[in-house]
């Protein structure tokens, strides 16, 4: 627990506040038609004098930025003001292509709000202090020449990307709580498809505001601003270093600098980035290029009515509707994909099932497969995980499979064997076991032919067991199972092992 | 009140120029006057009034977020001082 931290005198409390930049995924700019699929792109191809900031260019709204920053604010239970406006932010820097950023200062699109979330300090209420639009800068790479010198390397197409900053009130008491919290948002912002939220990638980044304050104290300590993580991993780490800083600089009787610093991920340290001796003076004005926004309170519903099931409510409805376990259900509505492919897989179990037990045991059946083994294949390649929509398997496969082993007509054992054939060539398991010979062995004549086979090849187990150790037995049922590929049930090969040994 | 010359120079780097000290006193002197100009109208009371961003009653000028295609690359980097590969290279500046 890192929510207190001690001093020889002063207890401290962790203040942490988070400001999360989310790239929107949109076909274009925020303010040009440009292309904003800048990942991968050539460098600087997709630039127009409009993101190139060239003078007597006029921005123009897109909008759908502005509907799904919305919907984002609807999703995390903001209140959308019924104005909005636009400002410029000033300040010079090679990748700020006008010299400003068109952001929002006073008047964003979305208020209040915030996440519950349950991390090492029980279940806790962040709120949210706004959520406003602005445009991404261009990307700024650093070289350096063979004798030393620095320059950069200026690549526009990120210039104008619509991006969100979502921040957070600073109510977040440990590392751990901000790395929920983090998860929790990156989940929703997918949920609602507004955004890749991928850290890795960059459409997901995050800025953390460290202090510490002594216990009881109302009145927030000096904050410092930590950048550069580029994971959530990163950013507890982050945290956390940050906080043994502090409290060290205070036990020394030292008192902490405003700054920004920067995080090291080879060291998992932060570094002074700047002091704010010469601190920044934005000189945010509203912007004259673009007329306010008015969002009318029908248009606000509207967009309510097209939010999807949020995850909180789509967990508790899957383990109400399907008697499912809270962690079932948590597992599988991780992301909505997962709990779509699921639903699907469990309507189409069921068709013509009246009973309502058989129903409930199918219905577990696709709910394992599904964060059990179909999990571990989507994990396995590459390290990532791969999403429903880039695996052969379907939901209708899983269906298939479950209705196989519940008739009896592959074992469980052969269904694994037959997930992994669908899994790799997205054939059919119905397909698959007629096409391999994989149903299930139900002559008992066959199985007792095996079983006495095994027991000539085995002495010593078969002497073991007749001396007293019923569990050899075990070992020869293994024997019959291999010889028969797993194909036959378990209880009926030992009840023919027993048949020959104990008669 | 006439401005300060740490605040003429001030003004001056958030700008990005280079002023003489020269400069900066005969500077001292036009802005003050323009900002006394302005002082003119604080004298009126705008008790009540919303402050005015937008000169034009208009709302709401959106666009459908379809993308067009870009400038060439030739043109994009046609006004680059150096350029490296289908980058535009610049000074380093580090904050």
């Amino acid at each position: 627990m890192e929510r207190m931290t001690t001093t020889a005198t002063t207890k401290y409390e962790v203040v942490v506040g988070l400001e999360v930049h989310v790239q929107i995924k949109t076909q274009s700019k925020m303010f040009c038609g440009c292309s904003s699929a800048y990942f991968d792109a050539e460098p600087n191809s997709h630039v127009c004098p409009v993101c190139m900031g060239m003078p007597g260019m006029l921005p123009v709204i897109n909008r759908r930025a502005v509907e799904a920053t919305v919907l984002t604010g609807l999703a995390l239970g903001c209140t959308i003001p019924p104005r909005s406006k636009f400002d410029r932010k000033n300040y010079p820097y090679p990748d700020l292509m006008k010299g400003y950023q068109i952001s929002q200062y006073d008047q964003p699109l979305c208020l209040g709000g915030g996440l519950q979330v349950e991390a090492d300090l029980g279940a806790r209420f962040i709120r949210l202090e706004r959520i406003h639009l602005e445009e991404d800068t261009a990307r700024l790479l650093h070289r350096e020449e063979a004798h030393g010198e620095g320059y950069s390397l200026l690549d526009v197409n990120r210039s104008g990307v619509p991006l969100m900053e979502i921040v957070s009130q600073p109510d977040i008491r440990s590392a751990a709580e901000a790395g929920v919290y983090l998860r929790m948002l990156r989940q929703t912002l997918r949920y609602i498809e507004v955004s890749d939220a991928d850290m890795e990638k960059g459409s997901f980044r995050c800025d953390a505001n460290v202090s510490l304050r002594p216990v009881g104290q109302e009145e927030y300590g000096t904050k410092v601003e930590v950048k550069n993580m580029n994971s959530f991993r990163a950013v507890q780490r982050a945290i956390e270093t940050e906080i043994d800083r502090q409290t060290a600089i205070l036990h020394a009787g030292g008192r902490i600098e405003q700054e920004t610093r920067g995080y090291i991920d080879a060291t998992g340290e932060t570094a002074s980035q700047r002091s704010k001796e010469q601190a920044h003076d934005y000189r945010y004005f509203p912007e004259p290029d673009l007329p306010p926004i008015a969002i009318a309170a029908e248009h606000v519903e509207a967009l309510r009515a097209t939010l999807p099931e949020l995850p909180d409510a789509r967990r508790a409805r899957l383990e109400a509707q399907y008697s499912l376990a809270f962690a079932d259900a948590h597992l599988l509505t991780e992301t909505r994909t997962e709990a779509e492919a699921f639903e699907e897989a469990a309507v189409l179990v069921n068709v013509g099932i009246t009973d309502a037990a058989a129903q409930q045991a199918r219905t577990r059946a696709v709910a394992h497969w599904v964060i059990g083994d179909v999990a571990r294949l989507r994990r396995a390649e590459g390290g990532g995980e791969r999403d429903w929509s880039e695996i052969a398997l379907t939901p209708s496969h899983i269906a298939e499979l479950v209705t196989l082993t519940e008739s009896g007509t592959i074992t469980g054992t052969t269904a694994k064997e037959v997930l992994d054939i669908v899994f790799a060539t997205g054939q059919s398991p119905v397909a698959i076991v007629a096409e391999r010979g994989l149903g299930q062995v139900r002559d008992d004549a066959e199985i007792d032919r095996v079983a006495s086979e095994v027991i000539a090849a085995n002495p010593k187990a078969v002497s073991d067991y007749q001396g007293g150790k019923p569990s050899a037995i075990q070992f020869l049922v293994g024997q019959v199972m291999r010889q028969l590929r797993g194909r036959a049930d378990a209880n009926t090969a030992a009840e023919a092992l027993r048949r020959h040994l104990d008669g | 009140m006439p401005l300060t010359a740490e605040e003429v120079r001030h003004i001056a780097r958030l700008a990005r120029l280079g002023v003489t000290d020269a400069e900066v006193a005969r500077l001292r002197e036009q802005l003050s006057t323009i900002l006394e100009h302005f002082e003119v109208l604080n004298a009126i009371d705008t008790e009540g009034v919303p402050p005015t961003t937008q000169s034009f009653d208009l709302a709401n000028i959106e666009r459908d977020d379809v993308s067009r295609p870009s400038a060439t690359h030739a043109d994009v980097l046609a006004n680059a001082p150096r350029t490296e590969g289908s980058y535009i290279r610049v000074r380093r500046v580090l904050e």
